[in-house]
């Protein structure tokens, strides 16, 4: 095992810029995720790049008129503790108050979220809902990538290996809806059986769920129909647009059955003729 | 001192500032690492095992079947358990090979570089499939143990019956998950195998490596370390996990530990027994319970461990606390492929008792009539008797308790308030549901009298004196009651009791630490034993119950004797006698199952949310009749536990097998509820002493697993006015519930 353990940005760029090929290194930013499965590991192979002596560069986030920009360190409790964050992005907060428990929101980081790839990971969906834009750098550049682009398939992304996540941007809207459920075995410690986040703001409308495809997916064709006013009367209905969004399978968490019809159920209490 | 204060647990100190050594703190200069390679197969022929090229093997010890020296078998009630597979394997993870090294990292990497080829054969994945011979791997039929209890005549009663009710009831397994996993550590010490490890019966563990090594009991010395939980997953594993230990310590010459982690502990250890359970139920016009047929089937798993005795306690509870003349219970317990499964609290009771709960609430239903007052017209009164035959002579009003609980947990109102919740609500639906139950203190039977349970309470050279048990304190408190009983018999304070770690080369046999025997068996036999040693010292004024000494103070009396006896031994003793009251006949199954029960009225409310399906119980009162509450903490903390537990097994935890083998070995996918998914437990006693027990308690450590579970699907029914048969009842599995028509 080898750790690395830069000071500053820059540092921490020229390495990653100077992995071989087929050995990159991996960024420890929490390490919750990572050290889930650390004495199972082979750890001869691992090459690790820890970021925490970045902090002071990138976990500070900052909320301005036109928006609010995560750093690549923010943890959860970064943003539940924000009162201003609360208000201006309160679907940031309840996602995050359900993260693990608050061992896990203390030292868990939105970008680990988005960097770990996980097709349950909670707060990408609030995220995608808000229309984040995931900041990717390198020495060579610095480009953004919409979050709803960033996954390219199970545990696949478009980040390249000399990249860092370093900030995570979503824009300020007027929103008309915004709410988010989390369905998980326990009140806590609990990884989603699924989840969904639903913004409408002056741009249209966004579900994003976890949990019922490979990749945390927005739900394009139930978008479609409520932009088009459809008014579902009946919860078949909407699972019958739902279906052509998302592709839950049967796992050890629970069943694709379940994750379809209740994340349709969900949706449609939410969304349906007779909901709130 | 009395012998009810509520004093502070006498091992909370240490275990709060982290000086409390598990077996994996201990740290042995020079040991190794053991582990085990396991059967990737439910059933099998072992073929060959291949041995990586990339590892150096000859830096290890490998032990298998090969290096056993006496008879390849685990001690139990049958010794058909091999330590290692030789030839044919019965479950997966069956252990087959056992590794050792100095490093744990290097021991992790070999055990993933052997591979084990193996011939399948057919297995059994289902105790209720119909057999064919190639299935058959024990006796004729694969029956392990068969139980018939009868009383009256039932045949005669369903044929004039004015009503006949039937109904299947099916519980799933369940995992233990202790806080600290299984371990021991074996060691060489002055010429003996010391074993050390977290264990709950240092006496089997003595038993079964004696048996195994065919060697005298003093050749070996087991220890028990701090035990961070049990709930009786320590009580029959524990035996494998030694011989493993000291067969690999003997072939490596040095120290081994063997500390399983999580995925690994929950893979191979025991569960709860699942069961069906039929009931066919006899009941008049006025809901009295006329004749009860009762069919309890548990999957034993691949041998036979202690199948027999939870198959027994499952049936002796099956017909619920209630008067009925004509009964016949009829249980058997079956092998299948699967990893054997063992002691769990409750030990089969909380099977049988969840479908006598059930049960009740259908028959009401059938007949139209409310399930309290079914429950209030059944429940046993003084002079009647229990399916066994035991008649009931104690004062418990149980009536009365039903009754309590509802009073206490305002039954009345909230259901009026829930008929307009249910009506209104889009998605939220409450319902309360409630179980009267009992459960049976000590070991069933002629258990104890077999046992011959000894304690010794040593009188020490400075006036102190010592507990002497075999008794282990695995966080549920037994040095405290312990220390309690004897400070309040002896009048000592506190600090002036101590109580030994169990170590069999110290203690005498006092028995496991199982069954809800420990405060009342062994504490009443530590008071005897207090009384013993008080005569010792010749200061016994005799007058009553509570012995003292007279004159002068017990603790110069004690240091007097050892002046006039320098360097020997002052030990009070006691030794488990049967009361004469106690009659019980092993082979027809009649007479006195118990020397007493402990008595139970649960209320739970729940909320169901119908887009989730989840099910979150609300509230919960727990009210039970238990002799004497020794320490109230403690025994709060044992009710509080149990009903969690129980919730867990009715809601949350679903093991689910693959090759018979829990698949789901990780504490992220095994739920356990959380605090956050508890109501509050609101715990309260009644007492009714016995004269079993010290002080008048009896046992309650296994009493809170029983009825949660029955009363949460009660009301689960309630709410949403449908008849559920099965736990655990995962979210998934109401979604299908409700889906289809069929509602069982
Ligand atoms: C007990 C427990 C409970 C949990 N509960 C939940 C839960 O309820 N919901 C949930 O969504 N998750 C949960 N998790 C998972 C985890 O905590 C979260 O995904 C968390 O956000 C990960 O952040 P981290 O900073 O710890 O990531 P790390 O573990 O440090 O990293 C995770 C991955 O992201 C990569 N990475 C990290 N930072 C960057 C960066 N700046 N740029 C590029 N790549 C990066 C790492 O290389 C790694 O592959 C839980 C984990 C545990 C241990």
């Amino acid at each position: 095992m080898r750790l690395l353990t830069p000071t500053t940005l820059n540092e921490a760029l020229e390495y990653l810029a100077a992995a071989p090929a087929g050995e990159p290194l991996i960024p420890v930013a929490g390490g919750t995720d990572l050290l889930v499965s650390w004495h199972h590991h082979a750890k001869d192979d691992w090459n690790l790049l820890d970021l925490s002596r970045l902090h002071d560069t990138l976990q500070p986030f900052r909320l301005t008129d036109t928006g609010l920009q995560l750093g690549g360190l923010t943890t959860y409790w970064d943003v539940i503790s924000s009162e201003e964050v609360g208000a201006a992005f309160p679907l940031l907060s309840e996602a995050a108050r359900q993260v693990g428990a608050i061992q896990i929101q203390t030292r868990g980081t939105w970008a680990g979220n988005i960097g770990n790839s996980s097709p349950a990971a909670d707060g990408v969906p609030v995220m995608m809902a808000y229309d984040a834009l995931v900041v990717l750098q390198s020495l060579r550049e610095r480009r953004e990538v919409p979050l709803d682009r960033y996954y390219t398939g199970y545990k696949q992304t478009v980040r390249r290996p000399d990249e860092l996540i370093v900030a995570i941007h979503m824009p300020r809207r007027r929103r008309t809806v915004e709410w988010f459920h989390k369905v998980g075995a326990r009140a806590a410690q609990a990884i989603a059986k699924l989840g969904v986040a639903v913004v409408q703001d002056e741009c249209g409308w966004r579900v994003a769920a976890n949990s019922v495809a490979p990749v945390v997916c927005r739900c394009r064709h139930l978008e479609a129909a409520l932009a088009d006013g459809v008014a579902f009367a009946r919860v078949e209905d909407l699972q019958a647009i739902l279906s052509k969004d998302v592709s839950p399978i049967d796992d050890l968490r629970s069943t694709a059955r379940y994750r379809e019809s209740v994340l349709a159920r969900l949706l449609y209490d939410k969304l349906g003729a007779n909901g709130d | 001192m009395s012998i009810a204060a509520d004093i502070a647990r006498v091992d909370g100190g240490a275990k709060l500032a982290g000086t409390a050594r598990f077996v994996d703190d201990l740290a042995v200069p020079g040991v190794w690492h053991g582990g085990a390679i396991r059967s990737p197969v439910a059933r099998g022929r072992i073929k060959h095992i291949r041995f990586d090229a990339s590892i150096n093997w000859n830096k290890f010890v490998v032990v298998d079947h090969r290096d056993i020296p006496g008879p390849n078998e685990v001690a139990l009630i049958e010794n058909d358990q091999p330590a290692l597979a030789a030839g044919e394997v019965r479950h997966m993870h069956e252990p087959i090979v056992l590794l050792a090294h100095p490093s744990i990292g290097q021991l992790r990497r070999a055990l993933r570089a052997v591979q084990v080829e193996i011939d399948p054969l057919p297995a059994v994945l289902d105790p209720r499939r119909p057999l064919t011979p190639e299935l058959v791997q024990y006796g004729p039929d694969n029956v392990f143990k068969l139980i018939d209890i009868r009383k009256g005549d039932p045949r005669e009663v369903f044929a004039r019956a004015p009503h006949v009710i039937e109904g299947e009831y099916q519980t799933g397994a369940q995992e233990h998950v202790y806080l600290e996993t299984q371990g021991v550590l074996a060691s060489r010490e002055d010429g003996r195998m010391v074993v050390q490890g977290s264990v709950q019966c240092p006496y089997y563990v003595l038993d079964a490596l004696t048996h195994f090594f065919g060697e005298p009991r003093d050749a070996f010395r087991v220890v028990q370390t701090a035990v961070g939980g049990g709930f009786g997953g320590k009580e029959e594993y524990p035996s494998l996990l030694a011989i493993h230990a000291v067969l690999l310590a003997n072939k490596a010459g040095k120290p081994v530990k063997i500390v399983y982690d999580r995925q690994e502990d929950m893979a191979v250890t025991t569960k709860r027994h699942p069961s069906w359970v039929r009931h066919r139920t006899a009941v008049d016009r006025d809901g009295r319970l006329l004749a009860m047929e009762i069919d309890v089937l548990l999957d034993g798993g691949a041998y036979v461990t202690l199948s027999p005795v939870v198959l027994s306690r499952g049936t002796i509870h099956a017909a619920g606390p209630y008067h009925c003349e004509n009964t016949h219970i009829h249980g058997e317990v079956r092998l299948t492929n699967s990893p054997p499964y063992g002691a769990f609290r409750g030990f089969g009771a909380p099977q049988t008792l969840f479908a006598v709960e059930r049960h009740m609430d259908v028959i009401a239903e059938r007949i139209g009539m409310d399930p309290l007052e079914l429950r209030r017209r059944n429940l046993l009164r003084k002079g009647q008797t229990t399916a066994t035959g035991q008649v009931f002579r104690e004062d418990t009003d149980l009536v009365g308790l039903l009754d309590r609980a509802l009073q206490l947990s305002d039954y009345d109102q909230r259901r009026n308030g829930h008929e307009q919740l249910n009506r209104t609500h889009r998605y939220l639906r409450r319902g309360m549901g409630v179980a009267t139950f009992y459960h049976g203190a000590g070991f069933t039977g002629a258990g104890e009298t077999h046992l011959a349970s000894e304690v010794q309470v040593a009188g020490l050279p400075d006036g102190r004196v010592e507990v002497l048990t075999a008794q282990t304190d695995m966080g549920q408190g037994t040095t405290t009651i312990l220390t309690q009983i004897a400070a309040d018999r002896l009048g000592l304070a506190v600090g002036e009791v101590l109580v030994a770690t169990p170590d069999t080369s110290r203690v005498p046999n006092s028995g496991p630490t199982v069954a809800s025997r420990t405060a009342m068996v062994v504490g009443k036999l530590v008071a005897k034993a207090c009384d013993d040693l008080i005569e010792r010292v010749g200061s016994n004024t005799g007058d009553g119950d509570v012995a003292r000494p007279k004159g002068t103070s017990l603790q110069d009396a004690i240091r007097a004797w050892h002046v006039t006896h320098d360097g020997k031994h002052l030990l009070g003793c006691a030794k488990y006698r049967k009361p004469a009251s106690i009659e019980w006949d092993e082979k027809t199954y009649r007479g006195d199952a118990y020397a007493c029960f402990s008595w139970a009225a649960y209320v739970a409310e729940v909320e169901v949310d119908l887009r989730t399906c989840a099910v979150r119980v609300i509230d919960f009162v727990a009210l039970q009749e238990v002799g004497k509450v020794l320490n109230q903490t403690l025994a709060r903390g044992q009710i509080q536990g149990g009903v969690a537990q129980g919730i867990g097994w009715a809601l949350y935890e679903n093991v689910l097998l693959e090759n018979g083998a829990m698949k789901n070995c990780q504490m992220t996918n095994y739920i356990i509820p959380g605090s956050g998914d508890l109501p509050p437990i609101r715990v309260y006693f009644e007492e009714q002493p016995t004269p079993h027990g010290p002080g008048g308690a009896k046992g309650i450590g296994e009493l809170p697993i029983d009825g949660p579970a029955p009363a949460v699907i009660n009301a689960v029914c309630d709410a949403l006015g449908m008849s559920i048969r099965s736990i655990p009842l995962t979210p998934e599995r109401l979604l299908d519930l409700l889906g289809s028509d069929a509602g069982g």
